[in-house]
């Protein structure tokens, strides 16, 4: 039993190797340790969703991990989502589209959450995706926006067969 | 906020985790899914000074039914494992039920069945289906393995007969007797919410359709998950229709010590409590007459 822990991770596609407390919060090693901003922090015990991030394909709440609970497993952050620079992936523009965000604090993790929803659920009803977004909190939009793109993004996944 | 230093064990197998747990005392805390702990931890309520992860002990996982139809599920198997069980969907549908009103489809993909039993929530509805079910709870430390049924398991708020020593290591579900039906009912204001009133009914009828034994259990009812024998006794020999389903949900309600709060008063839940009742008396008699 160690004081600091030696962490293997893939994040985004990209291997990494950290020496960390092992109290380290994964939302904060994203954060601090591997300068991914885009996993916002904003209640931090797991009610607020912001911090929603991928491991091996399964949203969670990164303030309700430690990151050597991480090691050997893979993460997607919203950093990963767009296919490169000047491109939106195809949940982001549907999000854009509806105007689904106004300050866009909790806009990182509810398009961690929905691609995993997404990814399950291909065919949602307006029920199965307000309840899945019961799970973020957003103190904007009022939340029509934000199903209407997840619906329109549905859609387009449907008929492209493209990855969210 | 963040959690206070503590020292961090991978356990590679089950007795190196209670051999840790038996050295570092009530201070250690097991990790399993984390959910309820971390939270507490991120504000400094808890302070464990030692984590045993137990995530690496992929055989403690496991969902099965047994030989006799039980159904052993053990301390690693997450809510979300145990809402698409189909060995769980098909002889024990009302877990189901109640573990989708578990918080939201991020916590459940972390959160673990036992992990959420040995923190004894009585808000929780899992530590009320497993009162209804009968369920019996494996605890194992390094002098070795015993069993607890549900009824004597939840001994107050997030306090439990396990001892410091001991882990929750699997539950056991018994097989529904023939002609039972089942149902898992709540009210909360929003979907991943706190119940404000919460049942798990068991009702197994007669070859004339009558009540021969009737369980209900309740969560956000008082300092433990209640179960209201008395009341779902009036129930046997008895047709369930609406009226006697009203009744039984009156007489349970009147036991339950629900806390007041902001979204409702006590005595507000305790109506819930007897709605909801008669509701799942009502659809788990008409589920165990298509059984």
């Amino acid at each position: 039993m160690d004081s600091l822990y030696t962490l293997t991770t893939t994040v985004n596609g990209r291997i990494h190797t950290r020496v960390v407390e092992p109290r380290m919060l994964l939302s904060d090693f994203l954060r601090e340790d591997l300068a991914l901003t885009g996993t916002h922090v904003g209640c931090e015990h797991g009610v607020c969703g912001a911090c929603t991030v991928l491991v091996d394909g399964v949203a969670v709440r990164s303030c309700l991990m430690f990151a050597p609970q991480v090691d050997g497993c893979a993460v997607e952050t919203v950093e990963g989502l767009a296919p490169g620079p000047d491109r939106l992936s195809l949940l982001q523009e549907a999000f854009r589209e509806t105007h689904a965000l106004q300050c866009g604090f909790c806009t990182p993790g509810i398009l961690m959450t929905i691609k995993a929803f997404l990814a399950e659920t291909p065919d949602p009803s307006e029920t199965e995706i307000r309840e899945t977004l019961g799970g973020t909190l957003c103190r904007c939009t009022g939340y029509q926006a934000i199903v209407a793109a997840v619906t329109l993004a549905a859609a387009r996944l449907r008929t492209q067969g493209a990855s969210p | 906020m963040k959690p206070a230093p503590f020292q961090y064990l991978k356990a590679r197998s089950l007795e190196e985790a209670l051999a840790a747990k038996a050295a570092l005392g009530d201070d250690a805390r097991f990790l399993a899914g984390g959910q309820s702990l971390i939270p507490t931890m991120n504000f400094r309520m808890a302070q464990p000074t030692a984590l045993v992860d137990l995530n690496g002990l992929t055989g403690l996982a496991g969902i099965a039914e047994q030989p006799d139809g039980t159904i052993g599920i053990g301390a690693l198997a997450r809510h979300r494992d145990v809402e698409r069980s189909a060995v769980i969907a098909r002889w024990q549908p009302m877990l189901v039920e109640a573990v989708r009103e578990v918080a939201h489809p991020q916590i459940r993909a972390r959160g673990t069945l036992c992990g959420n039993l040995a923190h004894a929530d009585p808000m929780s509805e899992l530590p009320a289906v497993m009162l209804a079910l009968g369920a019996r709870l494996t605890a194992q430390s390094v002098s070795g393995q015993r069993m607890i049924a549900a009824q004597d398991f939840f001994r107050g708020v997030f306090t439990t007969a396990l001892s410091a020593e001991e882990m929750l290591v699997h539950v056991a579900v018994p097989p529904l007797q023939a002609g039972t039906g089942t149902c898992f009912l709540e009210l909360a204001r929003r979907k991943g919410d706190y119940a404000m009133a919460g049942v798990a009914a068991v009702v197994t009828l007669d070859d004339r359709r009558l009540c021969r034994s009737a369980r209900l259990a309740y969560c956000a009812a008082g300092e433990t998950p209640v179960l209201a024998e008395p009341a779902a006794g009036l129930l046997v020999g008895a047709v369930i229709d609406a009226d006697s389903a009203a009744a039984v949900g009156t007489a349970a309600a009147e036991v339950l010590a629900p806390t007041g709060d902001v979204q409702a008063g006590a005595d507000y839940k305790r109506h819930l409590a007897a709605v909801l009742t008669k509701r799942a008396l009502l659809a788990a008699a008409d589920r165990a007459r298509g059984a």
